[in-house]
């Protein structure tokens, strides 16, 4: 059986005009099925961290086509796109973004709040059981700014995961971390991606953690040169 | 729509910035104290003022006078219709200045629907006499109940009252200037002559001050019966028939009809007084406009803090559009932290503006001209209050539209790429 598609992106084109016009994704296209851990690789500039964000749906400014979980996503209003991206997909990125004024466990809540599927209570005990995956379930009722580096880059993972995400999406998402977090942050990747079969895509310019993924896909000047 | 979890977000963003938002709470507060206050304050100086004048103005006001004759004998009739007729030295016509019909008047009057009282009343000039002098006033004959009802009359005897008048026939309230000159006391009786030459004793059981220094040293009140026995007429002659009606802006119009359908003189109040209308029309816009731009300066305020806030929130606000949260939810949020300052400030400025007219209520104000007023006036119209309160949620509600319109605008990729 052939396995189900969760990303399909075809003939992908981007350019920047100011100030000059500058093409960044050249007819790019890529696939990406459940539960694989793909990895992006590519010298800065080559145009990763920008196919991700459309991959992403959060840039819309784009030619050719995209498909997430088998619905097109050209021409969805923003709306719709915040609630793709609000069911279907993680974010991981290069900085936690948690928010100051909640707790770590709210934190991890809102998106599951956002999408108000199940009750609070039954949210509250999905993001104890994230965390509790990240290992970091003591942190819960702390405030963000209690946590180091890589406790808050946990928190954030357990809040990419709350609505069971059928993709993970990181950007950079050991960029600024030590080799002991971003250790911890990758086995943490890997254990998702093996034990709980979550498939993920992540940018990265560390070749070290790319090879540890199933799948590399490697970027130069828009375009994808190895895969 | 997640309201709940909107406001949760709403109200912690507050938190982190809560002195600015007081800040901005307050603005609100101070605004909305002050055009409450300053407003209830300029009604009550309006009402006091307009009283002075519509309390003892009939709206409508129906009685004779002595006028040339319109049409002349010579323009009836057929003859010299196709000539131009010149009349010179015309005299007015001897008539009396009562009220033909009277009683079918006034019957007829207290069954209109526009209507809301009629006082009749009978005008007469007298003489005051005391010891060999004589001074000139004027004796209205009036309905004492219809008078107290309609004009208030109560309020302007100062000493004695209107009851007494009612019972004690042959009695009369003075102009209260009118018996200091005099030296009259209360009890006292007084001469008095008709312009006929009748003279005629009665006794004083009250002092009238109008705060018009001119009127009380000439009027003074009888009932309409001792009046008419004064000069020997009947209990039908009377020279003014009195209207307040339940809608005064239609006076003018009324007042037409009444012309032509009794033959009379008619004048309705907005001739009679045509300045006092504009003068609290005026005072009440310009306290409209002070308390509206002390609101809109209140909105800037907010608009401010809210912008501050936007940016500083930055990158709260791309992670929430990255996580899931539409532009619009952003929208939202941003727009109830600026309806809860302006809820909570409004709200407090409603009850600082009670307490602040309330303390303004309690200021000592006296004058000569209105006796009964003790402290400064105030209206306590809930109409302001409700002003007060749709004002600063639609000035907070703007203030706060642009920067929300700002934050829902925010592209999260631009925000997280720039780290």
């Amino acid at each position: 059986m052939e396995a189900k598609k969760i990303i399909e992106a075809q003939h992908i084109c981007k350019s920047f005009y100011d100030p000059i016009e500058v093409k960044v994704l050249n007819e790019v296209s890529l696939t990406i099925n459940v539960g694989e851990f793909v990895s992006i690789i590519g010298k800065s500039g080559c145009g990763k961290s920008t196919l991700l964000y459309i991959l992403s749906t959060m840039d819309t400014n784009y030619t050719g086509s995209l498909s997430i979980d088998g619905v097109d996503m050209k021409g969805k209003k923003d709306a719709d796109l915040a609630i793709v991206r609000n069911e279907k997909i993680g974010f991981v990125f290069q900085f936690h973004y948690l928010l100051n004024e909640f707790n770590n466990l709210t934190n991890v809540m809102l998106p599951g709040l956002k999408l108000n599927m199940i009750s609070k209570a039954e949210i509250e005990h999905v993001a104890y059981e994230k965390l509790k995956i990240l290992g970091i379930e003591s942190e819960a009722l702390k405030m963000p700014n209690q946590l180091s580096g890589g406790q808050k880059q946990r928190v954030a993972i357990a809040r990419a995961l709350i609505n069971n995400p059928l993709i993970i999406m990181g950007d950079e998402p050991t960029g600024n971390l030590d080799k002991k977090n971003s250790d911890i942050v990758f086995a943490t990747f890997k254990e998702l991606a093996e034990t709980y079969h979550q498939s993920l895509l992540i940018v990265t310019h560390d070749n070290d953690f790319a090879k540890k993924s199933h799948r590399i896909i490697e970027m130069e000047d828009g375009k994808i040169i190895g895969s | 729509m997640n309201i709940p979890l909107i406001t949760k977000i709403s109200i912690s963003l507050l938190k982190a910035r809560l002195k600015q938002t007081m800040v901005a709470a307050f603005g609100v507060t101070f605004s909305i104290t002050m055009f409450i206050a300053l407003l209830s304050f300029m009604a009550g100086l309006n009402d006091l003022l307009d009283n002075l004048i519509l309390n003892r103005t009939p709206h409508i006001r129906l009685y004779n006078e002595i006028l040339a004759t319109k049409i002349q004998p010579i323009n009836s009739t057929q003859l010299f219709s196709s000539s131009y007729n010149f009349v010179q030295h015309v005299k007015p016509k001897e008539d009396i200045l009562a009220i033909k019909n009277s009683q079918a008047i006034i019957n007829y009057l207290q069954k209109d629907k526009n209507v809301l009282g009629v006082a009749p009343k009978l005008i007469v000039p007298i003489f005051y006499n005391v010891g060999i002098i004589n001074l000139t006033g004027v004796i209205n004959g009036i309905d004492v109940d219809a008078e107290n009802s309609l004009f208030a009359f109560n309020d302007y005897v100062m000493e004695g009252n209107t009851i007494a008048l009612k019972n004690i026939p042959n009695s009369i309230i003075l102009g209260i200037g009118a018996a200091k000159k005099m030296l009259i006391q209360l009890g006292d009786n007084i001469q008095i002559t008709t312009i006929t030459g009748e003279r005629f004793s009665l006794k004083v059981v009250g002092f009238f001050q109008s705060g018009i220094e001119e009127l009380d040293k000439v009027q003074s009140y009888t009932t309409l019966a001792t009046t008419q026995k004064i000069l020997s007429k009947p209990n039908s002659y009377i020279t003014d028939i009195q209207l307040k009606l339940i809608d005064i802006n239609k006076a003018p119009i009324i007042a037409t009809q009444y012309k032509e359908l009794f033959s009379t003189e008619a004048t309705d109040i907005q001739t009679a007084n045509a300045q006092f209308e504009t003068g609290s029309s005026v005072r009440t816009l310009i306290s409209y406009a002070v308390g509206i731009t002390l609101l809109i300066v209140a909105g800037f305020g907010i608009y401010n803090i809210l912008n501050m806030m936007i940016y500083e929130k930055m990158d709260s606000i791309a992670i929430l559009k990255a996580t899931g949260f539409s532009g619009k939810d952003v929208n939202r949020i941003f727009i109830t932290i600026a309806l809860t300052i302006g809820i909570v400030g409004g709200l407090m400025g409603l009850v600082f503006g009670l307490g602040l007219s309330a303390s303004i209520a309690q200021i000592p104000f006296s004058t000569a001209s209105l006796p009964k007023v003790k402290t400064y006036p105030i209206n306590y119209n809930p109409k302001f209050y409700v002003i007060g309160a749709i004002f600063s949620l639609v000035t907070t509600y703007f203030a706060g539209y642009f920067p929300s319109k700002k934050a829902s605008k925010i592209d999260p990729v631009d925000i997280i790429r720039g780290k």
